[in-house]
């Protein structure tokens, strides 16, 4: 533990804790804009500077560890000034036209400016526009609002090892792009939206549906359908003020209803059958011994990642398709035969917490009910805006229920929206459809948790399955390296599944969540959706009733031809320069 | 320009240079921290750095793609457009800026036709600024290949550059 003095306030922290968090314990926040709990600091803003008796000049608080004895000083009329200078001049160069501004009310420069009391900046501003980047279909870069503070390189680089931004040219002319400034459209960038979550200002956000969803939802001839990813019900009461991992299920129901969706499903649905057709797929696989591991495919932006780094690892991925594709096509074939709609007629809007999702919709092979399977897919903070246009507060709304046919799930499907989610609710049908027996304990806590790679052995029927389970970019590499190396070396990986999500804590973490996220709130989501696990009469996927008469009525069984006209996909191997597609595999 | 009578020994030299990279890059395989060293020896190859070659080496070295644009472009000294046979340079240092040298500069963009940083087509002329080359005294001043020119006019500054084939 450190002694010392923070404002003439005593504190002790455990050793090599740093003086921005150092000040917190002593009640004082100095200011930051670049640094961020997921990220290692590096000092790029400069705004945390801090004075030192006895150590000459001022020292960054988010680098530098308390030491024993220090008298620090965080608010003197100097540091004030100095942090005012330092905003004015980012401000200088920064496109202050805050009030249509995505990040309006939501931006830390905005915050900081505020706090530090400025009113007005004494630079000019010098800086011409920049044309801001749409390439990416998932992804829009406004590189005039940019603040060079370093965040969505650190997570691209260390956090997701994608590499698709950095820091290019020097001096005034410095922008951060993609190689070659072709535009995140043409480059190795897998859409997670890491860099998004973690942007302080307004200079990355998704590609917005917001307005085509609108267009749709005013159209009389058109049926609009909606689906809500797992993970959307535990964070967009956050949007409202709501605690962090509020379930609200029933309200969002609810409220997507009073703003003209003309069906409300959920995304849910096609997670139990997604686990129906990816758990025959395990069983099959495990019964032969061929294309072992098996990997998940659920994650669009580690589909990306996988096919651009990984290729080699396609034949051991899972072809059943995400919940939300699996949704797409069932709206438009089963759904629409049912209710007598026709398919033409069908606008399919999906609400995901993911930017990623706005490229796999768009994929050409997605189209197996004859039309795009999900036409638009809207973010959690989309949903959000677009609730709060209606004027409608999620805090009023009563609790309803989703529509049939596609609305009905179990608890294994709603834990797919935390890391390991996946792989547990497979593992429950797996063992179902392997031995007749349900598993004896439900829960399987090996995979549960944001720790980083998790792995665990369960025993079915004397054959035991060893799962990995890794979220982030960074830690899915990790993996893959370790299964190519064991591949090479002994012909088989120790694994049997793994399952790979390409955010941080999985889908609770997702790129197209609402800003200012960190790991103990991804944490409470994902408990929150234990939680909800826990509460629900059935709670494995081949329990869903919904589920068993769509395989009586529609598909056959799971795997069969239909279904895999239907629910299954390829994939292609990708550049490692512009990451578009070599060669069909 | 595009002679019909040109031989296509360029083409069969940039495959020569290319084994040569490979090369180079064996040198430096898998060593990350040798990513300048290893620029620095393909730009004396090729003159300059085209996207193919930023590719191998980031391939090679393991070191991602965006990484080596980066250095690429944040370097002076890196170009990625082919270089001219002959170098324009006007100094934009302190004194060659009050003298007029941003006016050298604008003159010469507009009768070569192209911006500092750029080759004319004809790979004559490569066009580039300058931050003081210690001849203040002849203020403004130009560099052409190796031969300085000093107390340069703009009226007189296109038959100089014209001297040079």
């Amino acid at each position: 533990m450190v002694k010392a003095k923070i404002n003439n306030v005593d504190v002790e922290v455990p050793e090599g804790t740093s003086i921005l968090w150092a000040a917190r314990k002593a009640n004082f926040t100095i200011p930051t804009l670049c640094s961020h709990p997921d990220l290692v600091p590096g000092g790029q803003c400069g705004v945390c500077v801090v004075e030192i008796e006895g150590i000459p000049g001022l020292k960054r608080a988010c680098m530098t560890p308390l030491g024993e004895g220090w008298k620090v000083h965080t608010h003197t009329a100097r540091l004030m000034e100095i942090r005012r200078q330092l905003v004015e001049l980012i401000l200088s160069y920064h496109d202050t036209d805050c009030l249509t501004c995505i990040k309006n009310n939501n931006c830390e420069l905005q915050t900081l400016a505020a706090t530090l009391g400025i009113n007005t900046v004494e630079w000019h501003n010098l800086e011409e526009r920049l044309p801001i980047d749409r390439s990416s279909v998932a992804i829009v870069r406004d590189p005039n609002k940019c603040i060079l503070c370093g965040r969505c390189t650190q997570v691209c680089s260390n956090m997701q090892t994608v590499n698709a931004l950095a820091v290019n040219h020097r001096g005034y002319s410095t922008v951060i792009t993609a190689a070659f400034d072709t535009g995140l459209g043409n480059s190795v960038c897998i859409n997670c939206g890491q860099c998004v979550v973690h942007c302080p200002v307004g200079a990355l956000y998704e590609n917005s549906h917001i307005e085509k969803v609108w267009d749709a939802i005013h159209d009389p001839d058109k049926f609009v359908v909606v689906q809500e990813a797992p993970a959307v019900r535990v964070m967009l009461g956050e949007e409202f003020g709501m605690e962090p991992g509020t379930l609200v299920t029933g309200k969002m129901y609810a409220a997507l209803r009073r703003i003209g969706f003309d069906s409300v499903l959920d995304t849910n649905f096609s997670a139990d059958l997604t686990i129906m057709e990816e758990g025959t797929e395990l069983v099959s696989r495990l019964k032969t011994g061929k294309g072992l591991p098996l990997i998940t495919s659920c994650s669009p932006g580690w589909i990306k990642f996988m096919e651009t780094f990984f290729h080699d690892m396609i034949p051991h991925m899972s072809t059943a398709k995400s919940p939300q594709q699996m949704f797409g096509t069932l709206a438009k074939t089963y759904f629409a035969e049912q209710r007598g709609i026709a398919p033409e007629k069908i606008v399919s809007v999906s609400i995901m917490p993911c930017t990623a999702k706005k490229f796999e919709c768009q994929r050409p092979e997605m189209r197996a009910s004859g039309f795009q399977d999900v036409d638009f897919v809207l973010t959690t903070r989309e949903i959000g805006r677009m609730l709060r246009e209606a004027g409608i507060d999620l805090n009023e709304m009563p609790d309803e229920k989703a529509d049939s046919l596609l609305g009905e799930y179990t608890g294994a499907a709603t834990i797919f929206g935390t890391t390991g989610g996946v792989m547990e609710a497979a593992l429950r049908s797996a063992y179902f459809l392997v031995t007749g027996r349900e598993l004896e304990s439900i829960d399987i806590a090996p995979v549960r948790g944001l720790k980083g790679i998790k792995e665990a052995e369960i025993d079915i029927d004397g054959l035991k399955v060893k799962v990995a389970v890794a979220h982030s970019g960074g830690q899915a590499r990790r993996l893959m390296e370790k299964v190519q190396d064991q591949l090479r070396s002994e012909g088989k990986s120790e694994y049997h599944f793994i399952e790979v999500m390409a955010c941080p804590g999985g889908c609770v973490g997702g790129g197209g969540q609402s800003w200012g996220s960190n790991m103990a709130k991804r944490a409470r989501r994902g408990e929150s959706l234990y939680a909800e696990d826990r509460s629900l009469r059935y709670r494995r996927s081949h329990e869903n009733p919904s589920i068993k008469v769509l395989y009586e009525k529609f598909l056959g069984k799971p795997n069969s031809e239909k279904s895999h006209k239907l629910l299954h996909t390829h994939y292609y191997k990708r550049s490692t320069v512009d990451g578009n597609i070599i060669a069909e595999q | 320009m595009v002679n019909e009578n040109q031989c296509n020994c360029e083409q069969a030299q940039e495959e020569e240079l290319y084994d040569k990279l490979q090369e180079i890059i064996k040198e430096h395989k898998g060593k990350p921290k040798e990513l300048i060293m290893a620029l620095h020896k393909a730009q004396n190859l090729f003159g300059y750095l085209p996207h193919k070659v930023q590719e191998m080496v980031a391939e090679g070295l393991n070191v991602s793609l965006s990484e080596v644009y980066g250095v690429i472009t944040f370097y002076n000294f890196f170009s990625t457009v082919p270089q001219g046979r002959n170098d324009v340079k006007v100094c934009l240092g302190t004194a060659c800026y009050v003298r007029g040298g941003q006016m050298l500069l604008k003159k010469a963009e507009k009768e070569l036709g192209i911006k500092a940083g750029e080759t004319t087509e004809d790979r004559r002329y490569s066009l580039g600024i300058v931050r003081c080359i210690g001849a203040c005294g002849l203020a403004p001043a130009m560099l052409i290949n190796d031969d300085v020119y000093g107390r340069v006019k703009t009226t007189k500054m296109i038959e100089i550059i014209k001297k040079y084939e």
